[in-house]
This record gives structure tokens, C-alpha cells and sequence, in this order.
């Protein structure tokens, strides 16, 4: 090997390339996935027990303080969902990382469907509690925004012969896209809102009932494990499609030179 | 128990969510390995 080359510092992002090889993708995540499926749905039975017959209803909003416990898990995930397809598009981008591109294409729709759960349950409380299915509240505007931005991703990366060209665009939605998570997360703070303000914050205690907490970490939890394992199984279907298609055009090929 | 319907309703969509993607999902990476497999004998290891 050249010394010149054998001297040259790592750069940075070369480590990603060794998770680029779909064969050990393929190996890792067929480990991985029971684990992570089994945890998900583990997690979110019990949490999900828990919230519904054992936790107190809340003095004010009755059972309806239930609805919380499926509401704000997916609104968290959607949330996350959006990120971690951010975070995919800055690996196709700029390291052109193989996998991402397909990762991103498989978490638009479980992300959409997870905004769009949080957007039903929470006009199932609305209705209830504010007396209406819809209010073009802040947050709630935003999460509609980001509903539409997750809709526009899969649409986008679909719309291409050239599914790279697909990719590329949906990535560079995706990244303007990221503008809107501090917007949902922020509104409540910034604007004089219906929705009220978080109760759950990384600066300082929870303003809730531990006995509701646990529940909804449980949730939490469960939900975030069981949105892994559909994103990782879609992920290892979309690897394994590929890889059909390669090895067909390849024997196609093969025919016609034959 | 107040609000019934609305909490089972909210309920019932995440379990309909959740089973619909679940199920798709893990039928898609089966009949995907099933065909890789039927191309590539190596690749039943997977």
C-alpha cells in the first residue's frame, strides 16, 4: 500500500460504511428484531394494562386522561420518526450511505401512520374535553404539517423512474422539513395555545401523578420498540427486494450475452 | 367508566395501526426471504 495512503488521518463517517454492507445489516438486524418486536409489544401490553384499569382517572378530565396513554406515545414518535429520517437523509447526502436512502423510504409511512394516530386520539380527547374535533390550535396545526410533510416524503421518493433521484429529493424534503420539529415542540410555549403545555420535560420534575407516569413511560417505551422492529423488518424487506432484483437483471443480462 | 366510546375508539386505532404495519411488514420480509432463497441458496443463512 501506498505510505502516502496508509498516513492519511480516518475520515470522518468511515465507520458508517461497515453498517453500508447489506449482508451484515441483513445478520445484525435478523438478531436484533425478536428482541426489539418482543420488547415493543411486551412493554406497550403492560404499560397499556397499567393505564387503562390500574392508574387513577384524573379528577378534572375523568377516563378520558386514558386516551393519553396511546395519544402521546405516537405524538413522541412521530416526532422521533421525523428525526430519524432527518437523520437518514444527512447519511445519504453526504456519505451516500447505501442503506439510509432505503431506511428513509421505509419510515415515511410508519411515521405517517404514527402522526396520523396521534392526530385521531387527540381529537378523540378534543372532542370530550375542548367540545370540538379540531381547532387550528398551534401544536395541532404543526403535527398537521408534519403529517403532510411525511405524505410528501413518500410521495416524493415514489415519484421517480430512477429510484437515487427519488431519494436524493426526499432527503432534501426531509431536511427542510426538520425546521417544523421545534416549531411542535415549542408552540405550546410560544403561543398562546388550547393544547396545554408539556408536563414532561428534560429540565426539571414531571407535573404528573407518578402513578400516570409509569404507564405512559411504559408506553412510551413500548411503542418506540414496536416502531423499530416495523422499521427494521420493512428495512430487511427492502435490502432482500434489492437484492432479488439485482440478481435477476444480472441472470437477464447473462441470457442476452449468451 | 366516563368517555367509553371515545377511549375505545382511540384504543382501537392504535391496535389497528400497530397490527396493520406489524403484520405487513413481517409478511413482506418472509416472502422476500423465501424468494431470495429460491434465487440465492446462499442467502438462506439470513
Amino acid at each position: 500500500m501506498d505510505a502516502s495512503i496508509a498516513s492519511l488521518p480516518p475520515q470522518p463517517g468511515r465507520n458508517l460504511h461497515r453498517f453500508a454492507n447489506p449482508g451484515r445489516f441483513l445478520r445484525i438486524s435478523g438478531r436484533v428484531l425478536p428482541v426489539v418486536a418482543v420488547l415493543g409489544l411486551g412493554l406497550t401490553l403492560t404499560g397499556v394494562v397499567w393505564g387503562l384499569f390500574f392508574a387513577p382517572a384524573d379528577w378534572q378530565q375523568g377516563d378520558a386522561v386514558r386516551i393519553m396513554y396511546v395519544h402521546v406515545p405516537s405524538a413522541w414518535l412521530a416526532s422521533f420518526g421525523y428525526m430519524s429520517l432527518a437523520v437518514c437523509s444527512v447519511l445519504s447526502l453526504v456519505w451516500r450511505h447505501p442503506l439510509a436512502d432505503l431506511a428513509a423510504a421505509e419510515i415515511g409511512p410508519v411515521g405517517a401512520a404514527f402522526t396520523a394516530l396521534c392526530l385521531a386520539t387527540g381529537s378523540l380527547w378534543g372532542k370530550p374535553m375542548w367540545g370540538a374535533w379540531w381547532v387550528w390550535d398551534a401544536r395541532l396545526t404543526s403535527v398537521l404539517v408534519l403529517f403532510f410533510l411525511y405524505l410528501g416524503h413518500v410521495a416524493l421518493v415514489r415519484a421517480f423512474d430512477d429510484p437515487q433521484r427519488g431519494y436524493r429529493a426526499g432527503a432534501i424534503l426531509a431536511l427542510i422539513g426538520v425546521v417544523n420539529l421545534p416549531i411542535i415542540k415549542f408552540s405550546v410555549d410560544w403561543w398562546n395555545t388550547l393544547h396545554q403545555a408539556a408536563t414532561i420535560k428534560f429540565t426539571g420534575a414531571p407535573t404528573m401523578y407518578v402513578g400516570m407516569l409509569w404507564p405512559l413511560l411504559l408506553c412510551a417505551l413500548g411503542f418506540s420498540f414496536g416502531f423499530v422492529a416495523i422499521v427494521l423488518a420493512r428495512t430487511r424487506a427492502a435490502v432482500m427486494e434489492r437484492r432479488i432484483r439485482g440478481l435477476l437483471m444480472a441472470r437477464a443480462q447473462e441470457a442476452d450475452a449468451a | 367508566m366516563t368517555h367509553l366510546t371515545y377511549i375505545m375508539a382511540a384504543y382501537g386505532l392504535a391496535v389497528l395501526v400497530g397490527t396493520v404495519f406489524s403484520v405487513d411488514a413481517w409478511t413482506r420480509m418472509n416472502r422476500a426471504r423465501r424468494r431470495l432463497a429460491a434465487i440465492d441458496p446462499r442467502a438462506s443463512r439470513i
